[in-house]
């Protein structure tokens, strides 16, 4: 026994070609277990990929039929349109998503932050379990149920409250967008929150900071990151929902306002995806609508980045 | 206890996936079914599936004519996709499904491609306001400039003052091109709102007192949350219908590829529904039958 020990390389070196076979075989499990871990973020890198090449590929043409600045910035969309020459504007989708998405991030990463400090630091154990559950199934339900609800409860309670002829409007999509972000960017953030070390806050409020003000002026920052992967998770939702918006903000391709019917770019993908045929204009234009909307998620994201860095280099 | 329990409840849900198998898998039945109304031009059951899409004007027929040809073949199981006359004869020319239905005619260019229509009943169009409005009688001239936005109060049609709200269907939509065909508002009709379905379109006039809209006769009849007007004095009916004096009219279409031979089950509803036995069927859905 003692010979076959000495056998082995003394020093600590672990040569991979070691005599003994149980030895080589936890390595060839460790290599094993590697490759798969690589393999799965390959498929993840592949997907993102693979979409960004089919999108690209295949809006383009339309694009170039078109002309990037009639279709980037041409006012109306009208590619079924018999009696006039179609028109394949998208300037009011793009910026009916811009308007939905900046209102309901505004009204949304406010009332989420808040809730997710209340939740996080001030709230009573009890309370604070009650709310979770709340916002956790609130998380949980389809978009679907939200665009009925809001198309039953919130479109004629718009048309009551401020007396248009047709409640349907971006003023409903903006409200529905709002409640279906706030569980997401109370969960991220709530969790961003608790990291925080409890040593921070500790020197604040020794200090002689009050509660509020350490909340405010400590936690917060402390938490920067992780506030930002909420807001940047809200408004990746918010731009990309079709089925709740679909049932309350009206369809209609006009340039925004508050109270209009509205068409956002999701939805101008989803109501005329159905019918329009493989290889005519129109189709090949709902491609192109749809390389637009992934690059402004990917322009979102950067930005968001960028602000994010450049906060921190502070 | 609690593993015992999980384990139970799992299986349980796992079972009940497999409670939807069974249906189509279904093997030739020896013997006759008596309940046969329709005539039975095979001598052996069919079995298999029957896939329609299309047009969702055409609901109440299509279900009362899938209803009686499942009942007769109870091999043969009939889908139907509500998705909007544009996208069944997209359906029909993919071949996705067997047979598009459409509720207007088809264009050169779909004829031009390899479609062929087939007219099994004419539908009234509908024109839809709420319950509670006071308005019962619009010429079509009037109702052009509703919906072109010429006029905008209810106040100028006779009713009582409120904008005007127009909602419509999508531009795929049969309902949506035989109602501006007929009323002559093509690609100038300005909507509150553009819906998907017919359905769609009666729940929002449905809910508000402004509102107008437009849906076939078969899924508006018998509903009293909203009520269609008269068009130039003549009530939307079956009889004005076939006789041409209501004006705002137009075909259902069974949608095929020519070239394409539909499958045994696909043939039969085919003849079935072209046939003079289904007109009766077709009559109690709110169609007008041509066979």
């Amino acid at each position: 026994m003692m010979r076959s020990e000495a056998a082995r390389p003394s020093t600590g070196t672990m040569a991979p070609q070691a005599p003994v076979k149980r030895r080589g075989g936890r390595e060839a499990m460790e290599l094993f277990f590697h490759l798969l871990f690589l393999l799965c973020g390959a498929v993840a890198v592949a997907f993102v990929l693979f979409i960004s090449i089919y999108l690209i590929v295949s809006g383009l043409p339309a694009i170039r039929e078109i002309g990037l600045v009639d279709f980037l910035f041409g006012t109306t969309w009208a590619p079924t349109a018999t009696t006039v020459e179609p028109s394949y504007g998208i300037l009011p989708f793009i910026l009916t998503s811009v308007y939905g998405t900046a209102g309901a991030v505004l009204i949304g990463v406010p009332i989420g932050l808040m809730t997710a400090i209340f939740l996080a630091k001030v709230a009573p154990p009890r309370a604070a379990r009650v709310i979770k559950s709340a916002v956790e199934l609130l998380a949980g339900i389809p978009s679907v149920v939200y665009g009925l609800v809001g198309m039953i409860v919130l479109v004629p309670a718009i048309r009551e409250l401020f007396d248009l002829s047709s409640g349907a409007c971006l003023l409903a999509a903006i409200i529905v967008l709002t409640i279906m972000i706030l569980p997401s960017i109370i969960n991220v953030s709530e969790t961003a929150l608790r990291a925080v070390p409890r040593e921070y806050e500790e020197a604040s409020l020794a200090l002689g900071a009050t509660e509020i003000e350490t909340y405010f002026r400590v936690s917060l920052p402390a938490a920067g990151s992780g506030l930002a992967t909420a807001v940047v998770l809200g408004v990746g939702r918010a731009i990309g929902e079709a089925m709740a918006i679909i049932m309350v903000a009206g369809n209609v391709a006009n340039m925004p306002g508050l109270f209009t019917s509205v068409r956002f770019l999701t939805t101008a993908i989803a109501s005329e995806m159905s019918y329009a045929s493989p290889g005519s204009l129109q189709r090949n234009a709902l491609y192109s609508i749809g390389l637009v909307l992934f690059l402004f998620i990917m322009l979102i994201n950067v930005l968001l980045n960028v602000f994010i860095k450049g906060k921190k280099e502070d | 206890m609690k593993r015992m329990l999980t384990i139970l409840l799992s299986l349980t849900m796992a079972l009940s996936l497999l409670a939807g198998c069974g249906a189509k898998e279904e093997p030739q039945q020896p013997a006759e079914n008596n309940n046969t109304q329709a005539e039975q031009p095979a001598e052996t059951k069919l079995s298999g599936a029957v896939s329609l899409n299309g047009s969702t004007s055409m609901e109440k027929v299509v279900g009362v004519l899938g209803e009686q040809f499942m009942t007769d073949n109870s091999g043969v199981s009939v889908t139907y996709d509500a998705t909007g006359s544009g996208a069944g004869i997209e359906a029909a020319s993919n071949g996705s499904a067997d047979i598009g239905l459409s509720s207007r005619a088809l264009k050169d260019e779909e004829a031009a491609s390899g479609l062929v229509g087939t007219t099994v009943a004419l539908d009234g169009i509908a024109v839809i306001v709420n319950a509670g409005s006071k308005v019962a009688d619009l010429t079509v001239e009037q109702i052009a400039q509703i919906f072109t936005g010429e006029i905008t109060d209810w106040s100028q049609v006779g009713g009582e003052a409120g904008t005007i709200s127009c909602i419509g269907r999508e531009a795929g939509s049969g309902t949506r091109d035989g109602f501006e065909s007929i009323t002559g508002t093509k690609d100038a009709c300005k909507m509150d709102q553009e819906l998907t379905s017919t359905g769609a379109v009666i729940e929002a006039v449905a809910g508000n007192p402004n509102a107008i809209g437009y849906a076939s006769l078969s899924a508006v009849e018998g509903k009293d949350t909203v009520k269609a007007v008269t068009v130039g004095g003549v009530v939307c009916s079956e009889a004005t219908v076939l006789d041409g004096s209501y004006a705002i009219q137009r075909p259902f279409v069974l949608v095929t590829k020519e070239g394409t031979a539909l499958s045994t089950q696909a043939q039969a509803f085919f003849h079935f529904a072209t046939s003079a036995a289904a007109s009766d069927l077709i009559r109690s859905a709110g169609a007008v039958p041509v066979a």
